[in-house]
């Protein structure tokens, strides 16, 4: 269902691309056949995912959550528990493993929430290969932990002023590092975007989550999930865990895209529910753009999740209907972080939150078929600071009013 | 048949590189795009190469992501490209190449675009991000188009791969002159020149280079090999600093040094 022919997910994907990166490209694609077919690259990574990430991570049975969402059994996959605190290190270190192999000498990311950028500095240390990591200066801003923390990790963090100074522009800026420095570097881009054999080589990576799942749910329930749900900025958590269903008509997949202040509002991050397909960071996608095709600014109060773009595999999915693609807006990704920590004890990242938001809503409203499994793809220490800022403003506002 | 075969064959008669300017439409502003072409013609311009602003041009350094945004932020829409191109129409037989990124004319359609561009009085239109093979139905629409589909070779380009480019490439081929993004370059590459030459040798268009050419000095250098020199960041910088009378300037001296050979 979901072979890739010639780079493409249906007519979604390809290279689209500057020539100068043409060949890095095919470069890249025959490194990666290499390696999935040799047993050693397996071996070292599977090595790394369970000794130095801790996996497998738990699927873990959410009673409290389930009496809330009014549904059950609600399991939670646990890739908060990963080492770094999210699903982003699966990429990372199998990126920077095949790196190392090509003979890369320096490692470039870009980063919205950081959380990629962290696990990519991560990968780099442990394997002391130098490291820039592009970030949106807003994102700088509202992630601040984020950047002491890459730099901790011996990382460069570039702030990038252009644009919308988020995600996008952090993309831009890397690909722009990526045409001029291509022969020594390699591009560690950090979700199932790009140009091919990006979207590919990142659900690889990630398909651990799904695959991991799968086995666990059958183990507990001695069934598959009757729904998957995830929630989807760029799209790598969700193809992660999607990819060991996809073939299981049964198994319901549900992907979240952030609503920011509300659908129809010109401020959202859900080109999959309001976006049509485009050419955006060498790949075609349904993409927020207007009828010049510029590119529409993206807002959401998760910077992980505030990206114009999608991976065009869910492009794919979302056309076949495989795949269903909802969204949650801010506030009810903040009562859903807010409420997740006095349920279970697991503060959730703001993205992950909206997968979460989507299971209160839904689960009330009957619509989901049990078990329902949900992605908790990042723990949301990160994200502490920032509400706890909103709130106080909320508050003040208050006040005043 | 475009303009451009012909204006190559008078350059080459001439013994001279063509002299190729590019700029941003709408930056600083429309008016300001409308007499500088005016100027640029006058300068002796051979081709000029249009830009539609894009939001993301990832191939493009500082200068021309400035001169993107300044010109979308001041409401630049590809209907005034048309209309600038229009009304230049009009007035002078210089051929324009119109270089953008892909969604911009995907996003109207790409057979509605070509059409209305052609219209306009488009010669070619260059797209930084559709390399050869990347989707040949689309590839296809465009070859097949009155407008010249003019493709680009890198310097990480293996040479068979640059000769099948440079067999697709329609009214010219641009190669790149480094590896890299546009953007004035205090030095040309040393190994440039032979680079121009291996695919003169290869192509049967003719061949111009650009990125990172900005001074008379280098346009001299490289129009001795070449059969056209782009220049863009210098002179959207030159516009940038000194206005519209700077950006002519500049354009003369290269124009002058094009010509001493």
């Amino acid at each position: 269902m979901t072979t890739v022919v010639a780079g493409r997910f249906g007519p979604y994907g390809g290279q689209y691309v500057p020539e100068t990166l043409m060949p890095a490209l095919s470069e890249l694609e025959e490194a990666w056949a290499d390696a999935r077919n040799d047993p050693a690259f397996a071996d070292a990574l599977q090595g790394l995912l369970r000794d130095y990430v801790g996996r497998p991570t738990p699927l873990y049975r959410a009673r409290r959550l389930e009496a809330a969402a009014n549904v059950a059994p609600v399991y939670l996959k646990r890739e908060d528990l990963n080492h770094t605190g999210a699903h982003k290190i699966n990429n990372t270190l199998g990126q920077v493993l095949l790196a190392k192999r090509m003979g890369k000498e320096r490692i470039i990311a870009e980063t919205g929430a950081g959380q990629h950028g962290v696990a990519t500095a991560t990968a780099c240390a442990l394997f002391d290969l130098e490291c820039v990591v592009y970030m949106g200066a807003e994102d700088v801003e509202r992630q601040a932990l984020n950047v002491y923390r890459m730099e901790m990790l011996g990382a460069t963090v570039r702030t990038v002023e252009a644009g919308t100074r988020t995600l996008k522009d952090a993309t831009n800026e890397a690909l722009r590092d990526w045409v001029t420095h291509v022969g020594r570097t390699h591009y560690v881009i950090g979700s199932v975007v790009g140009p091919h054999p990006f979207p590919v080589i990142v659900r690889d990576l990630q398909a651990v989550i799904g695959h991991e799942t799968r086995e666990q749910i059958l183990e507990a329930e001695g069934r598959l999930p009757g729904t998957v749900i995830a929630c989807v900025g760029g799209g790598s958590n969700a193809m992660g865990i999607f990819h060991a269903f996809v073939d299981d008509a049964e198994v319901a997949l549900v992907g979240v895209e952030a609503a920011g202040e509300g659908l129809g509002s010109g401020r959202s991050a859900a080109p999959l529910s309001e976006g049509r397909p485009g050419v955006l960071h060498g790949s075609l996608s349904y993409l927020l753009q207007d009828a010049d095709g510029q590119v529409a600014p993206a807002h959401s109060v998760s910077a992980g999740l505030d990206y114009p773009g999608v991976g065009p595999e869910h492009a794919h999915l979302k056309d076949l209907l495989r795949a269903k693609y909802v969204s949650v807006g801010d506030e009810a990704a903040k009562e859903a972080f807010r409420a997740l920590p006095r349920l279970e004890g697991i503060i959730p990242a703001l993205e992950s939150a909206h997968a979460v938001a989507y299971l209160l809503a839904a689960g009330s409203a009957g619509d989901l078929p049990g078990p329902v499994v949900v992605c908790l793809s990042g723990r949301g220490d990160k994200d502490v600071v920032q509400v706890a800022r909103m709130d106080r403003r909320a508050a003040g506002l208050d006040k005043n009013s | 048949m475009s303009r451009l075969g012909p204006l190559f064959r008078s350059t080459r008669d001439a013994g001279r590189a063509a002299f190729i300017p590019y700029l941003t439409v709408g930056f600083p502003s429309l008016e300001a795009t409308r007499e500088l072409l005016e100027g640029l013609a006058d300068a002796g311009a051979d081709v000029i190469e249009l830009g539609i602003p894009f939001s993301d041009p990832m191939a493009d350094g500082p200068t021309i992501q400035w001169t993107s945004q300044v010109a979308l932020d001041g409401g630049t829409r590809t209907d005034d490209v048309f209309r600038v191109l229009e009304d230049f129409r009009s007035r002078h037989h210089v051929p324009v190449v119109l270089f953008t990124y892909l969604n911009a004319p995907w996003a109207r359609g790409m057979e509605t675009f070509l059409a209305e561009a052609s219209e306009a009085g488009a010669d070619g239109l260059l797209l930084t991000d559709l390399p050869l093979g990347s989707d040949p139905a689309l590839e296809a629409l465009l070859e097949s188009s009155p407008v010249d589909l003019v493709r680009l070779v890198a310097p990480t380009t293996p040479p068979g791969r640059a000769r099948e480019i440079a067999g697709r490439s329609q009214g010219f081929v641009y190669y790149v002159s480094r590896t890299g993004v546009t953007g004035a370059a205090a030095a040309l590459p040393p190994s440039l020149v032979d680079e121009i030459e291996g695919l003169k040798a290869a192509a049967a268009v003719p061949v111009a280079v650009g990125f990172g050419v900005s001074t008379p000095d280098q346009a001299r250098i490289l129009g001795a090999v070449a059969d056209g020199v782009v220049v863009g960041s210098a002179l959207m910088d030159a516009l940038r600093r000194g206005g519209v009378e700077d950006a002519v300037l500049l354009a003369r001296d290269l124009v002058g040094a094009l010509s001493e050979r």
